[in-house]
């Protein structure tokens, strides 16, 4: 089984970004980026699907700008196979990254295409569910657990009132969260065999792709901060406050 | 231009996030539609149809719709959306797993997660796990919404007056997926994005067993219990427990944050919280930032205080 694995560059999610003072954004000059933790975790299952001999070829697929050329090495460093990058500098919205990835998918024939549940930077949690209804493929979303069956997948989804199982036709689109499992750092070896792996770069134009945005982002602007409040030494007093002044209870 | 909202139930019951939604769109049009797609759910849409705001009712009933899987219902929304200007559904697991798949079917850019309604086409919306927010317009002819719940108000449930109810044909099973089972939280406490009082443990708690010192000052003011990512990865509880960017979103009138260091990505979940109360025994931790009530304490001894003085 082949396996397609969407990764995104992003904000590193440790750091606290910050708004453009202009409105039009938020900065991203001189700010460490990384491969969105919910693609890792794509990536890291994959490779265990490798190893356990369900998957033989893992390909980490791109779009954006040609700096994800280091996501995608990032993920050849993991133990994806190659890499595929559909360069382009205008800032993709779900629905037309599903489109580029219809496009790779066709292509390429793969069993499964294995994505995070959501990118941290614009929080959309769409582009999954979009490629799924491009290819009329099974959609399994929010998945902690995957089984490998020969005809299809068995998930666990992460819902609102707790855990569902359900069972997916191959081919699929399946999103994963967070509990599915934890990443491995890439070894300095295999980072430097990583260099010598194969990225493929296109663009949205090679595909035949409208990326053109829909949606219109007008300004963007900092939440209202929260300060901090008041510090209480007893049980008594906290609830002498919430009582009496905060008025909650 | 009418507006449909996507009832989200479980065959039995209207999900209290159906009410915030529609809250959100009566804000955007007088001539509001429910859609009810389920299996035996006769009770769910007149139910719905009790909802003020709502001025009619669309329901598909048969087998292939028991489970709500995506596969299926998408088709469903996608046959009937385009005879409307908005689709709305709220940003719940329910609408997070489906609107995308009919946006796609519509070749519509979906905006998500909305917190505010700016006009017809402008909608405020966080993004990075609320340390920005973009306020963004939609050029699709239909568009699609989810709403965060915790910003719109709950319309009332029941009016007193019943909207009429339409059937629709259902479309049959795309045979793509199957629903083997469920594993849900049963729990006598209020829903915890609903509730009014949420009191959530963090990786301080050490252990599952401990939660039982937060379930009993829940139990004595009606809260519901949450937790932070780390507890729900640590196996302390399940993971519809968990608050936070990619977990659920509460805004309730009290948060209390117990042992939870106050991670961005946990704050992204609460911090629209009316008071919110922190206790924790390292006095730098960063929920101490946020909070209007700090208590530099070891929770083990706090926390049994806490249960005490409340008696």
């Amino acid at each position: 089984m082949k396996v397609i694995v969407p990764v995104k560059r992003v904000i590193d999610a440790n750091i606290k970004v910050r708004v453009r003072m202009d409105g039009s954004g938020v900065e991203l000059n001189n700010v460490k980026m990384s491969m969105n933790p919910f693609c890792e975790i794509a990536v890291e299952e994959s490779i265990r699907f490798k190893e356990a001999g369900k998957a033989d070829e893992i390909i980490v697929v791109a779009a954006g700008p040609q700096q994800s050329q280091e996501t995608l090495r990032n993920g050849l460093a993991m133990g994806a196979d190659r890499g595929i990058l559909i360069q382009t500098d205008v800032d993709l919205e779900p629905l037309a990254i599903a489109k580029l990835l219809k496009a790779v998918v066709e292509r390429e024939q793969p069993g499964i295409v294995l994505m995070g549940k959501q990118a941290v930077d614009n929080d959309n949690n769409q582009t999954g569910q979009m490629l799924s209804a491009m290819l009329n493929w099974s959609l399994g979303t929010f998945v902690s657990k995957i089984e490998v069956e020969d005809d299809g997948f068995n998930v666990v989804r992460e819902v609102d009132g707790g855990l569902e199982t359900v069972r997916l036709s191959r081919p699929s689109v399946i999103t994963v969260d967070l509990r599915l499992n934890e990443p491995r750092y890439a070894s300095l070896p295999n980072i430097m065999k990583a260099r010598r792996k194969e990225i493929e770069v296109l663009t949205p134009d090679d595909l035949g792709i409208d990326v053109t945005p829909r949606v219109t982002v007008l300004e963007v602007t900092e939440p209202p901060a929260r300060n901090a409040g008041v510090r209480v030494q007893s049980a008594e007093e906290l609830i002498d406050k919430l009582k009496n002044e905060a008025k909650v209870l | 231009m009418s507006v449909l909202v996507l009832i989200e139930h479980d065959n039995s019951e209207v999900k209290a996030s159906t009410l915030n939604t529609v809250t959100a769109a009566t804000q955007l049009g007088s001539d509001v539609h429910g859609l009810v797609v389920g299996n035996d759910c006769a009770e769910v849409a007149s139910a719905a149809a009790k909802i003020s705001g709502i001025s009619k009712i669309l329901s598909v009933d048969s087998s292939e719709y028991k489970f709500g899987l995506v596969e299926n219902v998408a088709p469903v929304v996608k046959d009937i959306a385009s005879g409307y200007s908005h689709v709305l559904a709220p940003a719940s697991t329910f609408g997070k797993n489906l609107l995308p798949r009919v946006a796609a079917m519509l070749d519509v850019q979906q905006v998500s997660d909305i917190s505010e309604i700016v006009s017809e086409d402008t909608f405020i919306r966080p993004i990075y796990a609320g340390n920005a927010l973009a306020r963004v317009r939609s050029t699709d002819s239909v568009k699609l919404i989810t709403v965060r719940t915790t910003t719109f108000d709950a319309a009332i449930e029941d009016s007193g007056s019943s909207a009429p109810v339409e059937e629709l044909s259902a479309m049959g099973d795309e045979q793509l997926s199957s629903f083997v089972k469920h594993d849900l939280t049963r729990s006598e406490r209020p829903e915890l994005t609903t509730a009014n009082i949420v009191i959530s443990g963090g990786r301080g708690m050490q252990s599952g067993e401990n939660f039982i010192m937060l379930e009993r000052i829940a139990d004595k003011l009606g809260a519901a219990v949450g937790a932070s990512r780390a507890a729900v990865d640590a196996g302390y509880v399940p993971n519809d427990y968990q608050v936070g960017q990619t977990g659920k979103v509460v805004a309730p009138d009290l948060y209390m944050a117990v042992g939870i260091s106050g991670a961005i990505q946990h704050l992204a979940g609460m911090k629209d919280s009316k008071v919110i109360v922190a206790i924790n025994k390292d006095e730098e931790a960063p929920i101490f930032q946020v909070a209007d009530i700090g208590w530099v304490a070891d929770l083990f001894t706090a926390i049994p205080e806490l249960e005490s003085a409340l008696d």
